[in-house]
């Protein structure tokens, strides 16, 4: 699954949707895949103001990417910095976890990742 | 016909050879394929954006998703909700572009708030209103999954759903909880009182770009053609405003009221309402 979608992702154990620590996912163990896809700008820049700078920051250090600028680019930036671009389009389209873990920081329930896809089934009682 | 809906849930009916034969079907790759056009057409998205498919199965509709070329709006990146691990093999090996998470849509939709641009469904949601297992209802995971979807929707978002109702009253089922969970929900159907009737469930979040019409379905289907709009939503009224308090329609409503919160209501009869005779 990409870096995208993980940066959307929240823990679907019903206790945990109050508190504010479910929310990034932190991958564990994960193996990452590197793809090659055209480079969508306009649909990153409709994207833009939805992700969440602080958490994917903490998703690509904790991936092993370089440290993120502390603040967003603007979408004039992006427009205008053909490479901010393509290394936004790397990190958040073409990185996919395809084995490993995706672990809630307030409940501690591991979603196991196989062949990229992200099992989010539950137990009844957690629902 | 028989319902597969009726029999088992949708993770054990979708095995492997149940999938395959599914996704390998000229008969329902053409049949999901017009359903997808179709469901877009109601989107109406001009740009390229993030699109939820919810029961994705074996990414059919994902598929004409990412391959939409730019003058129709696309190419769309999706996420898929599927809670069949056989259909999502299938959809492995037909190596499709979207995300894909193996998760149950009446468990809720795992994302947060406003994530998505529109959310699509096609021939899904009818599973919801089967219940499994003593623990869970279909209203309650109907509850949860239109709970879920209105909150990982944006503002201004529409999703579109074409189900199988399997009568009326699971039509209204259907519509209610969506209408309770916040949505301006509306039906579209096609072909209506034919035996391939297709039924849309068009849902909007708030509706700030769709100028009058109060931002729902009337919005939506504005300036297509052979679209009949029949608006039930202001029957039962008297001229303007409410019911008057205290005649036949205004108790035969708190009695409708007082039976959807599950208490006992003596049936309604002819004389509902009516005055008792002076005694003297």
């Amino acid at each position: 699954m990409k870096v995208l979608s993980l940066n959307f992702l929240t823990c679907a154990v019903k206790a945990c949707k109050s508190s504010s620590n479910s929310y990034p996912l932190h991958p564990k163990d994960a193996e990452l895949v590197q793809d090659d896809l055209e480079v969508n700008a306009q649909l990153l820049l409709n994207l833009l103001p939805r992700i969440d700078w602080t958490a994917l920051s903490t998703t690509a250090t904790e991936l092993g990417f370089p440290a993120l600028p502390p603040q967003a680019p603007s979408v004039e930036e992006l427009q205008s910095d053909e490479k901010k671009l393509r290394d936004l389009h790397n990190l958040l389209m073409e990185t996919q976890i395809m084995e490993g873990k995706l672990v809630c920081a307030n409940c501690g329930h591991e979603y196991a990742v196989r062949e990229g896809i992200a099992n989010f089934l539950l137990p009844s009682h957690l629902v | 016909m028989s319902r597969p809906e009726d029999t088992l849930s949708a993770d054990v009916h979708y095995n492997d050879s149940e999938a395959r034969k599914y996704t390998t079907s000229s008969r329902i790759q053409n049949i999901q394929a017009s359903m997808t056009h179709r469901a877009l057409e109601l989107l109406d998205l001009s740009s390229p954006s993030f699109i939820l498919d919810v029961g994705c199965g074996s990414g059919l509709s994902g598929e004409i998703l990412s391959s939409l070329p730019p003058e129709e709006g696309g190419p769309h990146v999706w996420v898929g909700m599927d809670v069949s691990a056989s259909m999502l093999d299938v959809a492995l090996q037909r190596d499709v572009e979207g995300d894909l998470l193996l998760a149950d849509i009446g468990q809720g939709v795992p994302f947060r708030a406003g994530t998505f641009d529109a959310a699509i469904s096609i021939s899904a949601i009818q599973w919801l209103c089967n219940a499994e297992s003593s623990d869970v209802s279909p209203a309650g995971r109907l509850s949860r999954f239109f709970n879920g979807l209105y909150a990982s929707l944006k503002r201004g978002g529409r999703a579109v759903c074409q189900f199988y109702p399997k009568n009326d009253e699971q039509k209204k089922m259907i519509t209610s909880a969506a209408v309770r969970a916040g949505f301006g929900a509306g039906l579209l159907e096609d072909d209506p009182e034919t035996k391939n009737v297709k039924v849309y469930l068009v849902l909007t979040v708030g509706g700030g770009n769709l100028e009058g019409n109060g931002g729902d379905i009337t919005g939506v289907v504005k300036g297509m053609d052979g679209v009949d709009v029949l608006d039930s939503r202001h029957s039962n009224r008297n001229g303007k405003g409410e019911i008057k308090k205290g005649s036949k329609a205004w108790i035969i409503k708190k009695k409708e009221q007082m039976e959807r919160k599950g208490k006992i209501v003596k049936a309604t009869s002819k004389y509902t309402g009516r005055k008792r005779r002076v005694a003297f």
